[in-house]
Parts: C-alpha cells; structure tokens; sequence
C-alpha cells in the first residue's frame, strides 16, 4: 500500500491539536506557527494527492489511495480510507480552508491555546468525513466535529453565543441521530459498513427484509440537517453570525459540504431508485430554500447574517443539482459545494475583518469604505461577483452546469419548469450582493471611518490566494470537474 | 465441590472481617484502604486466572462459575477499587466507622459477585440482601438529615422491592416447582400461554423487584433522594455496581430461566421495551432542570438504564441461540462503569473542594482545575453517547443488536433521547468552561483520586477507540453460561 497519505493528512491536525494543548511552554506567537505547520502540511499533502490522482478515464468509479485495516473485528469495522473523484477535491478543500482558518485568526488573542486546538481537532473530523469508506468511522467523524464547534462558537464567539452554540449542537445531533439508525439499518439489512460494497452491491436484497424508503429518509434527515435544506435550516444563520470568523469560514466553506456530500456519497448511491421516487420532493424542497433564503437575505441587515442566509440559498442548488439526477446536473452540485467553499469562505473572511477593523456590522451604518480601503473593497465585490454568478467567476460555472444539467435531466417530471423556477433565485441574489456592496462600499465617504486600516500583508495573503482560486476555477473549471466526473459517473450511469 | 471456585468471594468475606478488627488496633486509617484495596485486588486477580480454568459449579448448584459470572466479578473488584480510591480523601468527612465504611464496601461488593453468580432462586435472594443490606447502612453514613433521610427511604422502598420479588419468585416456584434455574426452564418446556397467567404474573413482579435495583422506571422513586443524601463514593458505587449487579441477575434469570419458549421470550422483551422507553423518557426530561449535580446525575442513571432495557428487549427477541443482546448489555455495563465512575470520582474532587454539589458553582473550574474539568468533560460526552468516547460505543453496540431485532422503532425513540440528554450534559460543560469562576485560586486534588480518575478517563478512551478487545470479551461473557 506504501506511504499512508490520507492517515497523514487526517491526523496531523489533530496532533498538532495535542501539540498545542500540551506544550505548556509555548507563548501565543508560537501556538499560532505551529497551528500554521500543522495544517499547511496536510494542505501540501493534499495538493500532492490532487495532482497525483489517476484522471484516466479507466479510473471513473475507482477509489485511489486506499488504506484498509480491520479495526474492530466483531463489528466487522473496517479503518478504511479513500478518496475518489468527487471526494478528493472536497479534500483539498478542507484541507486549503482549514490552513487559512489559522491565517483568519492570527487576530485571536483570547485563550489562543484552547482556540487552535479546538479548531484543528475540527479539521481533522472533517477530514475524517470526506476520507472515510466504512460507515461507522464517517460516522464517528461526523459526530466529533460536534464538540469542537461547540467550543469555538460558545468561547470565542459573538452575540446570543451561547444559545447559538447549543442550538447548532442539538440541530445536529437530532439530525445524526437519525442518520445512526439509519446506519444500524444499512448495515442489519446487508451486514456491511463498507461503503463501497454497499454501492457496488445494490440493494437488492434490502427490499424484503426493510423498505429501502425508510433507510434513504433516516439517513437523509441526518443530511439535510447539515447541508442546511428548507426546513431544517433555521440553525444555521445563528451560527454563522455568532460564531468567530475563522469558524464561519469552516462552517461555510466545509462544513455544511457536509451534507451534500453524504447525500451524493449514501442517499443517491446507494438508494437510486428511492432517490428518483422523491426527487420531486427533494426538488421543490430546494427550490423554497433557493427563493426563500435569498428572499430572507434580501431583508437582512447583519453583514455575517446576510451571507450566511445567502449560504441557504446557495445550498438549494447543490440540492437541486444532485436530485435532478443527472451526470451534468450532479457534477455541477458538487462544483457548486466546491465554489461556495471558496466563495462564501471568503465573503465571510472578509466580513470578519470588516468587523474587525471597522467595529460595525451593521449594513446601514457602514457606507463608502471604498475610498478608505480599497483592497477590501476589491476583493470583497469580486467575492459578491462570484457569488451572484458573474462569467469567469467560479459560481457563474457551478450554477450553469447546474441549470444546464437539471434543465436536460430527463429523470425527475416536469424539471425545466423548475429548473426556470430556479432561476429566478439569481436574479434576487444579484439584488442582495449588489445592494450589500453599495451599502458597504460606496455612496458617500464616511469621516469616522477615515482612520480604518485595510488589510494587512498576511490578510492580503490569504485575500488573494482565495480569490485566484476563483477566477482559475471559473476560467478553467474542467481542473475540477474532469475529476468529479470520475467519482459521479458511476451514480450517474445509474439513472 | 471444588471451594478453590470460590476463593474470590472468601477473600472479600475475610478481608472485610479483617478490616473490622484492624480499625480497632490502627491509628492511621489510611490502613484500612490499603487492606481494602489488597483484598479487592486479590480477588480480581484470582477472578482473571479463572477465566481460562474449568468452570463448576457451587453449593448444589446454587452459584454457578462460568464466564459469565467471571467477568462481573472482574468488573465488581474493578469498580470497588476505584470507589475506595475515590473514597480516601471523602472519608476525612467521618471521624467514627472507617472501618465499617471499608467493611460494608467489601460486603456490599461480596454480594454483587454473588449477584453474577446465582444460578438459584434462593442464592439470588441472599445475595441481592446481602448487597442491599450494606448499602441501606451505607447511604446513611454521613449521618445528617438528608443523608438519613435517604438511607431510610432506600430501606423503605428497597423492602417493598424485595417483597415484590420474593412474591414473584414464589409465583414462578408455584408454576414450575423447581428453584433452580436451569430446572425451571426445563419445566417451562411447552407451557402455553393460555395455560399459565400466574406464570406471567411472577414473571412480572419479578421484573418490578429488579426494576427497583436497576432504577428503572416507575420503580425509580427512590433515586434522586439517595442519589443525594448518600456520601457521593457511595452514589458512585450504587448508580455503577448496583445497576451493574441488577442487569447480571436480570440476564442470568431471564436467560437462562424464561429464555425459552419463544412467546415467553418475546412477552418480556416487550415488557422491558416499554419499560425502557418510560425510564429513556422520565430520566432525560426531568434531569433537564436540575440544579445539583448528584440529582442531575441519578436522573441520567435512570435514563441509562432505558438505553440498557433496550438491549434486553432486544435479548427478549433475539432467537435464543443468539449472544448479541447480552453482549451488548455486558459491554454497555463496562464502559458505562468507566464514564459514571470517571463523573463521580471528577465531581467529588471538585465537591470536596468548593464544598458544594450545585452545578452554578461549577463555574470556571475549567480555569481552576482543568485537568478534572477535562475529566467531567469527557465522561459527560462519552454519556451523550458521542465519539471518541466509549458511550458511545456502548450505544451504538446495544443499538445494533435492537435494529437486529427488529426493533428499529425502539431504537429511534432511544436515539432521540440521547440527543434530549445532550442539552443537560452539555449544560455543566458550558458552567465549567465558560461560567465565571468564584475565586481565582486553583483547587488542589490528591493522588489516589486522580489516579483513579486517570485510569477510568484512559479506559473511557480505549473503549472508544478500539474497542475490539472489550467487544470480544464481552461476547465470550455472553456466551459462556452454564446453566
């Protein structure tokens, strides 16, 4: 099997975590480096693998990298991780926005030890989820992600804190908990937890012991919780609000993949038949929170609580994209996930240091900064741009491929009215970034805010690192889709 | 008979007559623990090496040594070494009756071994008395108006309780006319349902008597008062080796007496999946609003227990041949022993300390004591039910063998309830982390606690994480029954 990259990169933030916890001696300056070597590695690692990873054509479907080890045998629990076309770039992802999450809080100065090590553990058990083949470790991944951010969001973050931080526990846990019976049920029904197999075998034989309904839906919910889908998403603007900067970005970027990823990966996979017999459902569900959530944003006055309303909005296309169940329409979610990581990661890095530096959040209060700071100002409407779908930008190539796959999808009844339906939902965001960007930004110069500072080189950093991300992705954005290609074609093929 | 079979149980009965005797002649008490702690670990140690002896049984067949009385007698010496060493710093509360205090431990845990062993109506009930007796003294060793309080109250109702059961094993006695357990199966052979209401009735008051030890609901009265009044070492014992002791007896009776025929099998299970869901319901909701710790934590054992009930509901259908409800619950009652003891032994570090069991004065003990808050922190999550932690293991390997069963239904009432428990758990998490600390200084704690505590914290992580071994041992547990 050689070296064991993904074990590499999945536990080196967690020992850095250890690290960090543990070395009494370290002063904050070096808390902070180590926090930064702990994840750029995994990082460099990651982007090792990506280049690494088999594109032939031969490899659609396969699982590369593998690492398989009995773990605990009268289970018949498997230490098996992989990362295959649609979740490789996921990885990269996390591992990319969990390095600048460091970056994004070289700010902290309020219990920094407990802070870093709270958020690598969390990039860690994201990882864990992304990498992970055998049901009960991505299970277990998926549940410690929990406890960090309970931390993170109750210690470090702002507002009605403590409440947000519960509520995002209990929200997730109730969804988890489901999806655990679910899991128990996969696993009565075939005697499996491997992934794979469960995929590869059908479910045949699951019919007659179990309906195959019950399963999709115990593990949907667990899903829908996180991803967030219209009506369980009501934790997750609390959340995002409250929670401190970095943690936003994780959350934004990451976290919420979460559940799109586990719906493509368990829900559509492995139940393709009861997936197409409620994607209507599942579409119109999407559509409410596509309309719903950018109607809501539209109303909002919190700069972090508009994009995180937006993030809603933008999560009822991923939706949208895997329940049209087609190879276009699928690729396209999973490029959205990728697109809003970067994109939402950003337009919340950025808002963090609006706060940061300016001391305002609220929209109506701020106004004309775009004299007074102009590299924010920049980077931040190219963030908005991106966000609302603008060409060359990376959401303009997500949410076509999304509205060109669900349009053409032939699975689901009636999907081009919906899929027009959708679109109009682009017309409203391009209302709210707009609108939030004028507000911000421009109209006339405000003197208190003369003596605010703009970024500075390490901010500029990151700022600009994100933002090539997605231009490149939006300029050439078959770098990603070539490859979920060869983790989608398989589900696909099934429809 | 073969009495080298039996040397467990005669090391504790002379260690505890020896504890006794040596109180009268030491100054320095700190004695008795060492003679305490050398008896219990002589008796788990002699307790492994017959793990792979022959196994036989005692007293005309009253005890039976298999397997599976082995491992609870492990896991009793197990859990009575960490409560005396927990107990070493509490016990400077009483100047008077350290010997006792140390004697009636060992007596209360030569009882549960029995518990685990019976393999005879009449040896059960001796030995249930034996434990209860020393912990009726026991709860009241603190000698104030709650403590009092509780330990009558625990006499009162532990009498009815007893009562209860004795009526029902008379019933069963009537029906089958046999004591032993192995005989009463064997009369069982064939009964119908229609032919043996009473039959069922015993079998009923039989669980009501047990329910009362395993603190299921509505049997549960008598918990958050002792829970309370009790020294908290003691409470420790009582919500880990009495419950622990209860679930052996139920799996041992329901096993091997009334596993057989099939409709009896599934009545109990059904009888023990509602009680289940009662005891799930009522714990989780009324340990929401609880202010003092002790309480909060008796309300969660209640709730406990329901996730247990789950795997003997789960035994009650399970086919007969199969080990996985018993396993499960063999393994849920280890690593449950581990978390609870862990939140104990964490809370009377910190108790002792601020002299408070309120959870408000819990407030930044994360600043004073971060190593016992981490502690608590851990056993609170590994009782959520969430990874790394074992509880989580425990749930989910309980769970298993329900979904296993049939009993999806069950297991999603059960799964919801954890996730009502993680409000309250969480609740204290909050308090130490980011409440404000009363004063600044940092509480000092004593070796022998914090060794105990490591050991239950590591093995809370150990199960969690590769709980491979522990799984095994639990099915060969489950499996090596004699009668």
């Amino acid at each position: 099997m050689g070296f064991n990259w993904l074990t590499t990169i999945l536990f080196l933030p967690v020992a850095g975590a250890i690290v960090i916890a543990l070395y009494r001696g370290a002063n904050e300056r070096l808390i902070k480096r180590l926090a930064a070597v702990f994840t750029l590695i995994p990082l460099a690692l990651a982007i090792y693998l990506f280049i690494a990873f088999d594109r032939s054509a031969g490899a659609a479907g396969l699982v590369q990298f593998e690492e398989n080890y009995l773990w605990i045998g009268p289970l018949n629990a498997y230490y098996h991780l992989g990362v295959d076309g649609l979740s490789m770039p996921l990885l990269l992802l996390t591992t990319l926005l969990g390095f600048l999450a460091v970056l994004i809080s070289w700010k902290v100065h309020d219990r920094p030890r407990e802070f870093f090590a709270w958020l690598l553990l969390l990039e860690t058990s994201i990882i864990g989820v992304f990498v992970s083949l055998d049901l009960l470790l991505f299970f277990i991944m998926w549940e410690i992600e929990v406890i960090p951010m309970y931390f993170l969001i109750s210690i470090w973050g702002s507002g009605r804190r403590e409440y947000s931080a519960i509520k995002y526990v209990l929200y997730t846990l109730f969804g988890s908990a489901f999806m655990l019976a679910g899991i128990l049920s996969l696993y009565f029904t075939t005697g499996s937890l491997s992934m794979l197999e469960i995929s590869r075998q059908g479910l045949g034989m699951v019919q007659s012991i179990m309906p195959a309904g019950a399963i999709f839906w115990l593990l949907f919910i667990g899903f829908a919780v996180k991803l967030p889908m219209f009506p369980l998403h009501t934790w997750l603007p609390d959340a995002h609000t409250d929670a401190p900067t970095a943690v936003s970005v994780m959350l934004a970027g990451v976290l919420i993949k979460m559940g799109g990823y586990g719906m493509i990966r368990l829900c559509v996979s492995m139940f393709p038949d009861t997936a197409q017999q409620y994607a209507q459902i599942m579409i119109i569900l999407a559509l409410i929170g596509i309309l719903y959530g950018a109607a809501v944003t539209l109303m909002q006055t919190d700069i972090k609580r508009m994009i995180a309303y937006s993030s809603i909005s933008h999560m009822g296309y991923v939706l949208l994209g895997i329940f049209a169940l087609g190879q276009v329409s699928l690729t396209g979610a999973a490029l959205q996930m990728f697109s809003h990581g970067i994109v939402t990661g950003l337009l919340f890095a950025m808002a963090g240091l609006l706060i940061h530096n300016v001391g305002v959040r609220d929209l109506r209060q701020l106004g004309g900064l775009a004299r007074q700071v102009p590299v924010m100002t920049a980077v931040f409407s190219i963030a908005g741009l991106a966000s609302l779908g603008l060409p060359l930008t990376s959401g303009f190539a997500a949410e076509f491929l999304i509205f060109v796959g669900s349009y053409s999808s032939t699975t689901v009844p009636h999907l081009h009215v919906y899929t027009i339906i959708a679109i109009i939902g682009v017309v409203l965001t391009a209302g709210y970034i707009l609108w939030m960007l004028q507000q911000a930004f421009y109209g006339p110069v405000k003197k208190e805010y003369n003596k605010v500072k703009d970024a500075d080189g390490m901010e500029k950093f990151y700022m600009f690192l994100l933002v090539a991300l997605i231009i490149l992705v939006g300029v050439y954005p078959a770098i990603l889709t070539d490859m979920f290609k060869l983790g989608i074609a398989p589900i696909a093929g099934m429809f | 008979m073969n009495l080298t079979l039996f040397v467990p149980e005669l090391t504790l009965a002379a260690a505890a007559v020896a504890v006794i005797l040596l109180d009268l002649f030491v100054r320095d008490k700190r004695w008795l623990a060492w003679l305490s702690l050398a008896a219990l670990v002589t008796a788990g140690g002699v307790a492994i090496g017959m793990w792979h002896g022959e196994f036989g049984a005692l007293f005309n067949n009253m005890l039976a040594v298999d397997g599976f009385a082995i491992f609870f007698k492990v896991l009793f010496a197990g859990i009575a070494i960490l409560v005396v060493l927990a107990s070493t710093d509490y016990i400077g509360k009483f100047e008077r009756f350290q010997g006792e205090y140390y004697a009636l431990l060992l007596m209360a845990t030569l009882g549960m071994m029995l518990m685990a062993a019976t393999a005879d109506l009449i040896s059960l009930y001796i030995a249930l008395e034996l434990t209860s007796i020393s912990l009726y003294v026991l709860v009241g060793f603190l000698k104030d108006r709650k403590s009092t309080e509780a330990s009558l109250k625990y006499l009162l109702l532990g009498a009815i309780a007893s009562a209860v059961l004795l009526y029902g094993m008379a019933l069963v006695f009537g029906f089958t006319g046999q004591t032993q357990l192995g005989a009463i199966a064997q009369a069982l052979q064939g009964v119908s349902l229609a032919g043996s209401p009473g039959l069922l009735m015993g079998i009923v008051l039989m669980i009501a008597g047990f329910g009362f030890k395993i603190a299921a609901v509505p049997f549960q009265m008598w918990v958050p008062d002792v829970y309370e009044g009790a020294p908290t070492p003691i409470t420790a014992f009582l919500s880990v080796g009495s419950k622990a002791a209860g679930f052996a007896i139920i799996l041992r009776i329901f096993h091997s007496a009334f596993g057989l025929p099939d409709w009896l099998a599934a009545n109990w299970g059904m009888i023990f999946a509602v009680v289940a869901i009662v005891s799930m319901i009522v714990g989780n909701v009324t340990a929401i609003p609880q202010t003092n710790i002790k309480r909060m934590l008796g309300y969660s054992s209640i709730a406990q227990a329901g996730y247990l009930m789950v795997g003997l509901a789960a035994l009650g259908f399970a086919p007969a041949t199969s080990v996985m409800g018993q396993s499960a619950i063999i393994f849920f009652l280890t690593s449950y022993a581990l978390t609870n003891l862990g939140a104990f032994i964490a809370i009377i570090a910190i108790s002792n300390q601020i002299g408070s069991d309120n959870i408000a004065d819990y407030a930044g003990m994360g600043r004073r004591a971060p190593l016992l808050a981490l502690a608590l922190t851990l056993c609170l999550i590994s009782l959520i039910g969430m990874p790394p932690a074992a509880g989580f293991m425990a749930k989910f390997y309980v769970f298993r063998a329900a979904v296993l069963n049939d009993l999806l239904w069950l297991v999603i009432i059960a799964v919801i309830n954890s996730v009502i428990s993680a409000y309250y758990y969480l609740r204290v998490v909050k308090v130490m982390w980011l409440g404000k600390a009363a004063s600044p200084e940092n509480l000092p704690s004593s070796t022998a606690p914090r060794f105990a505590l490591a050991v239950c914290c590591l093995g809370v992580l150990f199960i969690g994480i590769v709980p491979g071994l522990f799984l095994r041992l639990a099915e060969l547990a489950g499996k090596l029954f004699q009668f």
